[in-house]
């Protein structure tokens, strides 16, 4: 068992013909992910690297291939219109590492996600590093060989910030079940919430690293969440607390605005559901070795 | 992205947002022949910055106020005169204030009633939110805290937009009758419009206001837009005026690095959004302040690494740099070679403590051990930061001894 993605995955890649698509790609299939198809429109008929075959439209691909999951490479103007056709095809899982989508298109793609579907299928991203199982399979742009099978899962808002999270963990000698990449933008998929509800299902996960940064109010709603619901151990971590407010750090959801989304806000909603909030950075795999022991 | 007030203006006055009549102006002479135009018997002059609190504001040459009000045209030249070419220090300016270069100059209304209303992209139901209040010209997330049950809010069908009827129910909460109620019900929905169709993040009108004569006028107003859509908006991206960023903002963005600039001492270079903010964190952790956030991103090359150490080592502040890279598709050997061609072309002082791990690590560590360069290496997020931090306070003390 794992979270979302494992052995059996069939991954599409959508964009497999630009740049950073064909890179990932192939990086994704070095690592063992059965990359099953390509879609890149007007390039159907085409093959990829020489054998995975492209195609013009997801639904032909899904057809053809019988692929169940995607990663979204397509460029930010036409990245919704992405993300909705590989939902209509009927894939079960949407992976869109894009970077830059128009916030009100991220807007329509959710309101279409909760009406035209009955069962929508699973959204990360945008503006995520991805989810990988270590050794089993990684869709998305982060470095395969940190990561190690083992009992912790991890969620983040972030991509480098989850490596160093994750790196730390694999020094101690302490592997991951799943660690997924939820993106740093105001209007995404998949919330901290909905991966700690899947992490706690899974019976290979035994604690949890949850990375959140100011902004928004998903780590609040994931605290009152997990006090009633969640059964692991979770370590959480907050970047933002020396940022200014009403300046957007980096990534479009960042951001504190008036005295909403503040690093003392969440930390604070954190530790009163129970949850250890490691004091820096560089503290994440000490703070849960530590709580660890404590059981 | 921020816009002027006058511009805001010239928006409401484009999707039919009743406004009170204004034109901005570059010159004194200007100003009077737009205030002799207008027919009300009091004009208002203001200073076109983007900081707030321009009415309490004081210009360099003792000149108070960034806001008058004025009764004929000549005063209005007069003020206008003042304005212009002077420079504005308010509290959000910071103490080198801004440079005057426009004023508007606008139609007095007399105030029967203020109100707030605003709309914004609420993350957490990913819809649009419009929200109102009778308690204009006030800081509405007080009223919220204070008496919730003063505010209304309708969410808006992401798909379908706000209806006609909903604007009815937002002017019905405010308080509005009869024609009065029509024209707010019309005004609400076009500003409905120009946030939808100019892919906002927010729009505040703070104040609407009745005026005596029973118009309804959209009075002040602060406008956001999503940075992500402006490729397909080439005319509000137009109105983006430089002279108000950060001048080294400017310069990054030109290199599409994301830099941000503090009060600190302590500058950070960093691939990646999170890790940048938690590596400020973590100098602050250990006693130190950040002097930015710098993402050079995830594929930088070896010249937006250069780019980004002039931007570092220029600003004066700074008494101690640490790059930070974890390498996942950026690769270590890019970014060693990037400073050490920055050593090559800006004479460079200052300590610097590098930090790589990650993708092609030890190629990176090597390339910084060959070049000699006068850098200290870290082993970890926590040694980087306790060595710049401990690097920076002899640096410090160091200048000070100078200067006694």
């Amino acid at each position: 068992m794992s979270v979302l993605v494992d052995k059996n995955t069939r991954l599409l890649v959508q964009g497999i013909t630009g740049k950073a698509g064909a890179f990932h790609a192939r990086s994704c299939e070095e690592y063992g992910t059965n990359v099953v198809a390509g879609v890149t429109p007007g390039r159907g008929g085409e093959y990829f690297n020489h054998k995975i075959p492209i195609f013009d439209t997801v639904l032909e691909a899904r057809k053809i291939t019988g692929c169940n999951a995607t990663m979204i490479f397509v460029p930010a103007p036409s990245a919704a219109d992405a993300i909705v056709e590989a939902a209509s095809a009927g894939l079960e899982l949407i992976v869109c590492i894009t970077e830059g989508i128009p916030v009100h298109d991220m807007m329509r793609v959710k309101s279409i996600f909760a009406e035209s579907f009955q069962n929508p299928p699973i959204l990360i991203g945008p503006n995520c590093p991805g989810i990988i199982t270590p050794n089993q399979c990684k869709i998305g742009i982060m470095p395969g060989y940190i990561h190690k099978p083992g009992p912790v899962g991890v969620v983040s808002r972030s991509g480098t910030l989850t490596y160093e999270a994750v790196w730390q963990l694999t020094a101690r000698g302490i592997g991951q079940s799943t660690c997924i990449g939820i993106g740093g933008d105001p209007i995404h998929g998949m919330t901290q919430m909905d991966a700690l509800s899947l992490l706690n299902k899974d019976p290979k996960t035994e604690a949890i690293i949850m990375i959140g940064e100011i902004g928004g109010s998903e780590e609040e709603e994931a605290a009152l969440w997990a006090k009633q619901y969640c059964n692991k151990p979770i370590v959480a971590f907050i970047a933002g607390a020396t940022a200014p407010e009403g300046r957007r750090m980096g990534h479009a959801g960042a951001i504190i605005q008036g005295s909403q989304g503040t690093a003392t806000l969440k930390q604070e909603a954190l530790r009163a559901a129970g949850i250890a909030v490691a004091p820096s950075s560089a503290d994440i795999a000490e703070t849960l070795i530590t709580i660890l022991e404590k059981q | 992205m921020n816009i002027h007030e006058y511009q805001a203006k010239q928006l409401f006055e484009l999707f039919g947002v009743m406004t009170t009549k204004g034109s901005v102006v570059t010159t004194a002479e200007e100003a009077k022949i737009i205030a002799s135009a207008f027919l009300s018997k009091e004009f208002v002059v203001k200073a076109q910055i983007h900081a707030g609190g321009r009415g309490q504001g004081t210009f360099k040459d003792g000149f108070r106020g960034g806001v008058h009000v004025v009764k004929t045209a000549d005063e209005a030249s007069k003020i206008a005169a003042a304005m212009l070419q002077n420079t504005l220090v308010t509290h959000q300016t910071g103490p080198q204030g801004r440079l005057v270069g426009k004023v508007l100059v606008a139609e007095s209304v007399d105030i029967s009633q203020e109100y707030y209303l605003a709309i914004v992209l609420d993350r957490a139901s990913a819809a649009p939110l419009v929200i109102a209040s009778r308690e204009g010209g006030m800081d509405i997330e007080r009223v919220a805290q204070e008496s919730p049950e003063k505010i209304w809010k309708e969410p808006v069908h992401p798909l379908i937009g706000l209806q006609p009827y909903q604007s009815r129910n937002i002017a019905h909460h405010l308080g509005f009758r009869g024609k009065q109620f029509l024209a707010a019900s019309t005004l609400i929905l076009n500003l409905y419009r120009l946030f939808d169709q100019s892919e906002c993040m927010m729009v505040e009108v703070n104040p609407l206001v009745l005026t005596k004569s029973g118009e309804v006028f959209a009075l002040d107003a602060k406008l956001s837009f999503d940075e992500n859509a402006l490729f397909r908006h080439e005319s509000i991206e137009a109105m983006r005026d430089m002279s108000e960023e950060d001048p080294r903002e400017v310069a990054a963005s030109a290199f599409h690095l994301n830099y941000i600039a503090l009060e600190g001492d302590i500058a950070c270079l960093v691939n990646g959004a999170g890790l940048a903010m938690a590596t400020m964190d973590i100098i602050k952790h250990h006693g130190g302040e950040p002097a930015n956030f710098l993402d050079v991103g995830g594929g930088a090359t070896e010249e937006q690494v250069t780019e980004a150490f002039k931007i570092l080592t220029q600003d004066p502040k700074v008494k101690a740099i640490l790059v930070n890279i974890f390498g996942g598709i950026m690769h270590c050997d890019i970014i060693a070679q990037g400073i050490i061609n920055a050593f090559k072309t800006t004479k460079i002082s200052l300590p610097i403590i590098v930090r790589l791990e990650g993708t092609k690590v030890e190629e990176g560590k090597k390339l910084l051990q060959e070049s000699q360069l006068p850098l200290q290496t870290a082993s970890d997020l926590k040694n980087a930061a306790q060595k710049v931090v401990a690097a920076a306070s002899i640096s410090l003390s160091h200048s000070c001894s100078l200067i006694s």
